[in-house]
């Protein structure tokens, strides 16, 4: 099932940085990294709920601001050796406007 | 484009650590191929004194099982020994007629026993002590015989015959030196060892050098004759009298070797295809038998063979420590002395302590100890440091926990001594971590570092109080293995083998002014980074290039970037500036509006005298500082790696005993400091009387007020670890008051390394260093000075920024969908 929805134009999201989505099941972060590539998963750490999306961004990968926990953008799991998973969403970039399906 | 192709011969601890760490830098650059002479994948050789005393079995000291070499597609021959190799056509060639061909070949070989020249060497039942197999041997020895002889009482051949003792043999210990372990021990140490060890059941025969192993009628040895005549009964002998590295392999294929394969700085042999490490390698002269330099070894030759082309072994101070249960001997240095050294010794034969510490100009380079070990570590660091020790000497002696009422952040609490720890005992308080925990991941997960041990296991990875602990209990552990790093040679992080001082000398030197610039030219691992050195990066870019670097907000940590503190629900808090803790009723009362317009649940005074709103919604930051910018009031940085505060007493123009004016002079110091970004974050005081009612003697910089001036105090701490801040200097006015603070600040911001403390920066550089420059050098203070008062100039308060700025106001803006 998909329920594209335009969020915004590329340019509003800073370079590794984020921008928070407010849908009905909760915030969602959505990322844009060096490469211009953009994520979107629940803006919630695995570990106790930080808010991903103020974490510092590098790679692929963000930090999470509360204790320093590493959530792979693309997957939405901790990288090791913490386990957890945090829900993914799928977003696009189309013409310089970011579109996010959500569920 | 195709793989080059590497193959290591030898399979053992300092060529899998080589891999690993190749592995980390470059992942694909190889296609990898290994040759083990054993049928077992790499395994811990240094705990295979516990599998024969009984304590751990093979299973247990395995470090990469077979899985890890399939997982990183490592092609892996077990129990094939290389026989040849052909450099011409870049080949190997096994025993078995196997053969491989390499772009880089890396020898790992190791060393073999040395096993005496004498007649009846090569009778069944005549072992070294080296591999899975030689222990597998004397343990099936303990099971069908009674005697049992060690040649050579080195570290290995006691724990051989402390193991066959355990495990029910007669045991013997032939020596031919004076005292046993004289590699590592003193004549005093080790004959309080050799009585223990005699106590045990173990019996010695020194001085004495074996002449013949004879054959008994099962054609297994029966004996072992001395030089002496005498006879000693064995129905197995192990040759523990030395170890070889295993050069033939090299020096057959036409390398230069001498005892081992003669290496340079980059563990390159004179081959530069071939690379030689661990023990089989001569580095500068010296071919290591001990673990923790080949950890060192596989570190830089991995980072050439990845072709970073940066980093250089130039050899290790060892230490050692004898796995035997219940006795604790450590050694390290120049534990001998000689006609130019002086020696501090502690000798108690009957409570069996023995500690004898050997110095030379004020400084460590030896030390023994017999029975407490337990500051073998803190020893061993304080003799690789090369720190002086001058001001130590009466305390040295009794070790860590007596000097840690002295110096800052060696232990948790007083609480110092790892080995002693029950299992139980809380290590890391912020995370809840207990020594069992760390000491079972060290041991299942085969740690070695603290970083590794950070990794797993969370402790010392929050506060970082308790990392001194946590690198004693890593050397208890590992004991040998253990190689403590130097603080200020630590990398930043995983992403560059450039430390803080590396760093940021480049950008002063190269005028590089953003992090791409700093990461492309120190050839950074990652493509931008991590949340460890992003932030350290803008830091030094920013103080070093004032004006000219640009802030780069997302490598801020998030307090810094929103300029308000994060909480445990993601909501914030906001500290408005109140200079030196003094306020108007117009700014309480545009407080109290923010707090009843944006239902703020929780109003709070802090320790640094002014006032919190916590419970921020995100959101809502913008408009709340809108609000209190109408009323003049800035941001208080409580958040930053910066200015905090100045605490103030009221000081003469209220109180009875005041003799100096502490308020104004706190809000001179505050205005002054107003944007100052630091390496950690700063806390100022100023009282007004030696009563001292504003704590300044726990300050970064604490300013008292006398009656004919004010006394400066420097690098004080009230946090994690107390520290009273050390006398400065006296001056008279209020203007030389703002310019030594800010002076001491200013050098603080240029040397400091990323998140240290002044109460660090000054412990690592010295008081006095810091007293030659603010004191005795008056142009450098004032230079000092003026470039603080530069790179304040300007500054524009955070929150009237983003109030203003509709760019940076849409970044607290929430999307809808």
């Amino acid at each position: 099932m998909s329920n594209w929805k335009t969020i915004c134009d590329l340019t509003d999201i800073p370079v590794l940085g984020s921008r928070i989505v407010r849908a009905a099941s909760g915030d969602i972060a959505v990322f844009r990294n060096a490469e211009d590539e953009v994520f979107a998963v629940h803006d919630k750490c695995p570990h106790k709920g930080g808010p991903l999306s103020q974490g510092i961004v590098h790679g692929k990968s963000v930090t999470c601001p509360l204790h320093s926990w590493k959530i792979g953008l693309d997957t939405g799991e901790a990288q090791a050796p913490d386990i957890g998973c945090t829900k993914k969403f799928d977003v696009k970039v189309e013409n310089g406007v970011v579109l996010l399906n959500v569920m | 484009m195709e793989k080059l192709k590497l193959v290591m011969i030898g399979n053992g601890m300092a060529g899998c650590r080589t891999l690993e760490e190749l592995l980390k830098h470059a992942p694909d650059m190889y296609e990898i191929t290994v040759f083990g002479a054993e049928p077992h994948p790499n395994y811990n050789r240094i705990m295979l004194s516990p599998v024969l005393a009984g304590e751990m079995g093979v299973r247990d000291i395995i470090l990469n099982s077979l899985e890890w070499y399939a997982e990183h597609n490592i092609n892996l021959h077990l129990g094939k020994k290389i026989e040849r190799i052909d450099r011409i056509n870049r080949t190997v060639i096994a025993s078995d007629g196997t053969t491989a061909q390499y772009d880089r070949l890396l020898l790992a070989t190791g060393s073999s026993p040395f096993i005496l020249p004498v007649p009846g060497k090569d009778l069944p039942g005549v072992i070294g002590y080296r591999d899975i197999a030689d222990t597998n041997m004397m343990i099936e020895a303990a099971r069908l015989y009674k005697h049992a002889v060690v040649i050579g009482a080195g570290l290995l051949g006691l724990e051989a015959a402390n193991g066959m003792l355990l495990r029910g043999m007669d045991v013997t210990v032939v020596h031919i030196g004076e005292w046993i372990m004289e590699r590592q021990l003193d004549k005093a140490a080790a004959d309080m060892l050799m009585q223990s060890l005699e106590q045990k059941g173990i019996k010695f025969k020194l001085n004495a050098s074996t002449t013949e192993l004879v054959k008994g009628e099962s054609g297994r040895v029966c004996a072992l004759k001395l030089k002496s005549g005498e006879a000693l009964p064995a129905d197995i002998v192990v040759m523990a009298a030395g170890i070889r590295p295993n050069a033939e392999l090299a020096k057959n294929a036409g390398i230069h070797t001498n005892r081992g394969v003669v290496v340079n700085d980059t563990m390159q042999t004179f081959d530069p295809r071939i690379y030689a490490i661990g023990e089989c390698a001569e580095h500068r002269g010296i071919a290591y038998g001990l673990v923790a330099p080949l950890f060192e070894q596989a570190k830089v030759c991995a980072n050439h063979l990845a072709m970073h082309g940066i980093g250089r072994y130039q050899g290790s101070v060892t230490s050692t420590k004898l796995k035997v249960t219940g006795i604790d001997v450590f050694s390290a240095g120049e534990f001998m002395g000689g006609d130019d050294t002086e020696e501090i010794v502690l000798h108690d034969p009957s409570g069996g302590v023995y500690k004898k510490l050997v110095l030379k100009d004020d400084k460590l380079i030896g030390a023994v100890m017999y029975g407490d070990t337990s500051d073998g570590g803190w020893y061993f660091q304080l003799l690789k440091d090369q720190q002086s020790i001058g001001d130590m000497r009466d305390s040295l002696m009794f070790g860590e926990m007596a000097h840690a009422s002295r110096v800052g952040d060696v232990g948790h609490a007083g609480n110092n001594k790892a080995a002693m720890m029950a299992d139980t005992a809380e290590v890391c308080g912020c995370n809840g971590v207990c020594k069992g925990t760390i000491v079972k991941a060290i041991k299942e997960q085969g740690l070695f570092t603290l970083d590794e041990v950070k990794k797993h296991t969370k402790a010392a990875s929050s506060c970082g109080s308790c990392t001194g602990l946590v690198e004693q209990i890593l050397a208890s552990t590992l004991g040998g293995a253990y190689q403590q790093a130097n603080p200020s040679d630590k990398p930043i992080c995983g992403c560059t083998d450039h430390n803080h001082g590396t760093v940021r000398k480049a950008i002063v030197d190269k005028h590089l002014l953003t992090i791409p610039d700093v990461m492309k030219e120190l050839a950074w691992k990652t493509p931008n980074g991590c949340a460890t050195c992003r932030p350290a990066l803008n830091y030094y870019l920013i103080s070093s290039w004032p004006h000219e670097a640009i802030d780069d907000p997302q490598s801020r940590y998030i307090n810094e970037r929103h300029h308000a503190n994060i909480q445990k629900d993601g909501t914030y808090s906001v500290v408005p500036r109140m200079l030196g803790g003094v306020t108007t009723p117009n700014e309480l009362r545009a407080i109290a509006d923010v707090a009843d317009k944006y239902k703020v649940p929780t109003v709070k005074v802090t320790g640094g005298q002014r006032i919190d709103l916590l419970g921020l919604k995100k959101e809502d930051l913008p408009k709340i500082w809108e609000d209190l910018s109408k009323a003049g009031m800035v941001s208080g940085h409580a958040y930053g790696k910066s200015i905090r505060t100045v605490k103030t007493c009221v000081g003469s123009e209220h109180c009875r005993f005041g003799t100096q004016k502490s308020m104004s002079m706190g809000v001179k110091l505050e205005t002054m400091l107003f944007g100052m970004y630091s390496p950690h974050k700063v806390k100022l005081a100023v009282s007004g009387c030696p009563r001292n009612c504003a704590e300044a003697g726990i300050k970064d910089v604490g300013v008292i007020g006398v009656d004919s001036g004010y006394e400066i105090y420097v690098a004080g701490n009230g946090g994690i670890k107390t520290e009273v801040a050390e006398f400065l200097v006296k001056v008279s006015s209020d203007e030389e008051v703002m310019e030594y603070s800010a002076a001491f600040l200013q050098l603080y911001r240029e040397e400091g390394y990323y998140l240290e403390r002044t109460c660090h920066y000054v412990a690592r550089v010295g008081l006095d260093y810091v007293k030659k420059i603010i004191l005795d050098d008056a142009e450098r203070r004032k230079e000092l000075y003026e470039r603080m008062i530069y790179s304040l100039q300007g500054f524009e308060d955070p929150w009237l920024q983003a109030v203003k700025d509709p760019e940076i106001r849409k970044r607290y803006e929430i999307l809808a969908v």
